[in-house]
């Protein structure tokens, strides 16, 4: 009984955080009449931009999956692995490796240079969508490579034996996959890059790269029109709504998995010319993903050295902070609501944007306290609320196998909820539960979203402190404080995923 | 006395009904085809299913609408019957302490009184997964002595084991439900252990839960519908 009422409170707490700042944006905002021409074009930039990153996200994806489905070599283990980093890798961090490498003064201008071309500019729809692309490829890879491991080896034997030609073989057994797989793809990736915020704010821009997210930021702090900043948060909301839907009806079963690493029976991918296209791409794909970081690495460790500012280190204090008390708030969460119910409640809950939602607690808040001294504690209520659909994912089928072996065992012991809890549930759960712990540490470290709205100078995160160093030319600085944020993203996730596996029962 | 009135349990594809009453202290063997409802039926004794129509008594008390953890019963799984993470010791605590406090001097002594009883002297350190399947189903019985609830039921928790493993078992359950004077309700495929075991046999089959009838009598005049499935495999 106490757990059901528990799991209610839990859910409802989460519904009323969520339902809450809708209620409060629809209230001040000023109805259809309060657009503006601008805002049409930031919702034209929004979703094609969001079209151009899931196109050539899944486009590229196709042939390296093909690649690392299809031969073996050292490192690719590795590689693999490596292409779920993205996922807790903080986008400020992303972008600055970009940067030095895409940049006015990064490496691949100062080639072109050599050969006296003109220079590239990152910024603009460009450099979105290429940041976009940065953290969407290895994902798109990986669920490419998963169903591409899932043919049956048989298959490709049979393929062998009738001596089908490549042509052929791709007709009858590639296409089929990419078909399945590719659409659901895309519409996950297209989703993800309508409510990507940071990208937009540090390499988009002006009025011909605003995101309808950038643009409620821009209404919030530079016009403090809380009206328009209202508007467009319906705005931002019904168009999460909209592709919401086309996700539904076209992302695949498991959007979010774990590739195995099994390849492809080798033997039968003869052609040189073949071994050399896929090699090619294997180590383009490879460059694009590690060049960046690389240059985070090497560009920061000057800046590290050197000495962070006061002010770095206040905010890496800050994000610590931030990141832990998400991660505790999350875990709180997840462990009631770790069944059905709730990880459906958990995916509507960030189905709008953190953005939608800071407004909404802005406007929530502003009567009583000065929201600008609420930052710290709002943005750890949304990454945790932004985190928590994850955890459950990683949660929820653990739990649920936990409750079939032993839940009639737990019922002829009379074991109190408590005593479930403490016995059983905690340590029989520590693996998943560092996992998730490390995710969402992690994702709450490198957040720049909700924070850009409610920051003053004195409480910045860690990625704001990045940003702001990068607004300021201050690049070795930033490049330091970019560094700093990717040890401690990392290192956190790390910790916490090591927590959950040493004297792991099992 | 354990009554049983005009049960009926929703199955997967039909119901499962029946009218019978046990009487305290017996030894009951429940048997019939696989499929029929053998392990459905001890879920709705012990609450894990709920009942379509019909009640379920206990000396008088109204079970029918108890959840399990409030049923004076105890049952035995086909597997998972200790923690695998937690001590011998730890899990035979949760028998008398299901709050999850620490067992008090007293406990201790009734715990490894239990321990040896089943032969695990010594043992209570150990974790389940490093004992031998013989030693687990030991422990688990431990477990149920423990609980010393009125009703025992065993759904098929040593069909893993050796048929002289088993037979000793059986012995040790005899022994301990006697101690506590339990009504054990055992669900069996192997007749051998019904005649060896139980005073009476329960046969399911037809989507029926029939009346009890002794053992000894049961197999010297089996019934048509048993019969029929034990013939047919007697027969090749």
């Amino acid at each position: 009984m106490a757990q059901r009422a528990l799991a209610i409170s839990a859910g409802l707490v989460l519904a009323a955080l969520t339902l809450g700042p809708i209620i409060a944006v629809f209230y001040r905002a000023g109805g259809v009449s309060a657009f503006r021409p601008g805002d049409l074009e930031a919702l034209q930039f929004t979703v094609w931009q969001a079209v151009l990153s899931g196109l050539f996200s899944v486009l590229l994806a196709i042939p390296v999956a093909r690649a690392l489905a299809r031969r073996q070599f050292p490192g690719r283990g590795i590689l693999i692995s490596l292409m779920g980093a993205p996922f807790i890798l903080p986008v400020i961090v992303a972008v600055m490796g970009l940067i030095s490498v895409f940049g006015q003064n990064g490496l691949l201008n100062a080639g072109l240079a050599t050969f006296g071309s003109p220079k590239l500019d990152v910024y603009g729809l460009h450099g979105v969508v290429l940041a976009h692309v940065f953290f969407n490829l290895p994902l798109a890879t990986r669920m490419l490579l998963q169903a591409w491991l899932a043919i049956p080896g048989e298959r490709f034997r049979l393929a062998a034996s009738l001596g089908l030609s490549p042509r052929a073989r791709f007709l009858t057994l590639e296409w089929p996959l990419i078909r399945r797989i590719a659409p659901g793809a895309f519409a996950v990736i297209f989703v993800i890059c309508l409510t990507s915020f940071a990208v937009a704010l540090t390499l988009g821009g002006g009025p011909r790269a605003t995101t309808v997210e950038l643009a409620i930021y821009q209404a919030m702090r530079f016009d403090f029109d809380l009206a328009r900043a209202a508007t467009l948060a319906m705005l931002q909301l019904g168009l999460a709504v909209v592709a919401g839907i086309i996700a539904l009806r076209l992302a695949p079963a498991q959007g979010f998995g774990v590739g195995r690493d099994r390849p492809v029976s080798t033997w039968s991918n003869g052609a040189a010319w073949a071994r050399i296209m896929d090699a090619t791409w294997v180590l383009a794909a490879a460059a694009f993903l590690l060049v960046p970081l690389a240059m985070v690495i090497s560009k920061g460790i000057p800046g590290l050295l050197d000495g962070a500012g006061q002010g770095t280190w206040q905010a890496a204090k800050h994000s610590l902070q931030v990141a832990l008390a998400s991660t505790a708030l999350c875990l709180l969460w997840a462990l009631p609501l770790a069944n059905r119910r709730g990880e459906l409640l958990s995916v509507a809950a960030i189905a709008m944007s953190p953005l939608v939602l800071g407004t909404g607690l802005f406007l929530i808040l502003r009567p009583f306290v000065n929201p600008f001294s609420m930052a710290l504690p709002v943005t750890t209520v949304v990454n945790a609320m932004m985190a928590l659909p994850f955890a459950l994912r990683i949660l929820r089928p653990e739990a649920e196998t936990l409750e079939q072996d032993f839940g009639r065992l737990r019922q002829t012991l009379r074991m109190s909820g408590w005593a479930w809890l403490r016995l059983v549930w905690l340590p029989r759960l520590r693996r998943p539960m560092g996992f998730a712990a490390g995710l969402t540490a992690a994702l709450a470290m490198g957040d720049l979203g909700v924070i850009a709205l409610f920051a003053d100078p004195d409480r910045a995160t860690l990625p704001l402190q990045v940003y702001r160093l990068m607004g300021a030319y201050q690049m070795e600085a930033a490049a330091g404080a970019a560094l700093l944020l990717l040890l401690l993203s990392f290192g956190l996730f790390w910790l916490f995923d090591r927590g959950g596996r040493i004297h792991a029962e099992r | 006395m354990l009554s049983v009135e005009n049960m009926v349990v929703p199955m997967d594809s039909s119901d499962l009904s029946g009218t019978l009453t046990l009487a305290p202290g017996r030894r009951v063997a429940v048997l019939g085809p696989s499929g029929a409802g053998k392990s459905t039926f001890l879920d709705a004794l012990a609450g894990f299913r709920g009942l379509k129509v019909g009640q379920i008594r206990w000396s008088g008390e109204d079970l029918t609408s108890l959840p399990p953890d409030q049923r004076p019963v105890s049952i035995l799984f086909q597997d998972s019957n200790l923690f695998p993470h937690l001590s011998i010791f730890r899990n035979l605590t949760l028998a008398l302490r299901p709050g999850g406090r620490a067992a008090s001097p007293q406990d201790r002594l009734r715990i490894e009184g239990a321990l040896k009883r089943v032969g695990l002297e010594g043992m209570g350190d150990r974790k389940p997964g490093s004992l031998s399947g013989g030693q687990q189903s030991r422990a688990a019985l431990a477990r149920v002595m423990l609980q010393a609830r009125p009703i025992i039921l065993l759904d098929e928790p040593f069909s893993a084991l050796g048929p002289a493993l088993k037979a000793e078992m059986l012995a040790l359950v005899k022994e301990v439900a006697g101690n506590v004077g339990a009504l054990v309700i055992m669900v069996t495929h192997d007749p051998a252990d019904a005649s060896s075991f139980a005073e009476d046999v329960v046969l399911v089959a037809e989507n029926k839960v029939h009346l009890p009838v002794a053992t000894a009598a049961f197999f010297a005049n089996p019934p048509e519908a048993y019969r029929e499935y034990v013939g047919v495999a007697a027969e090749k």
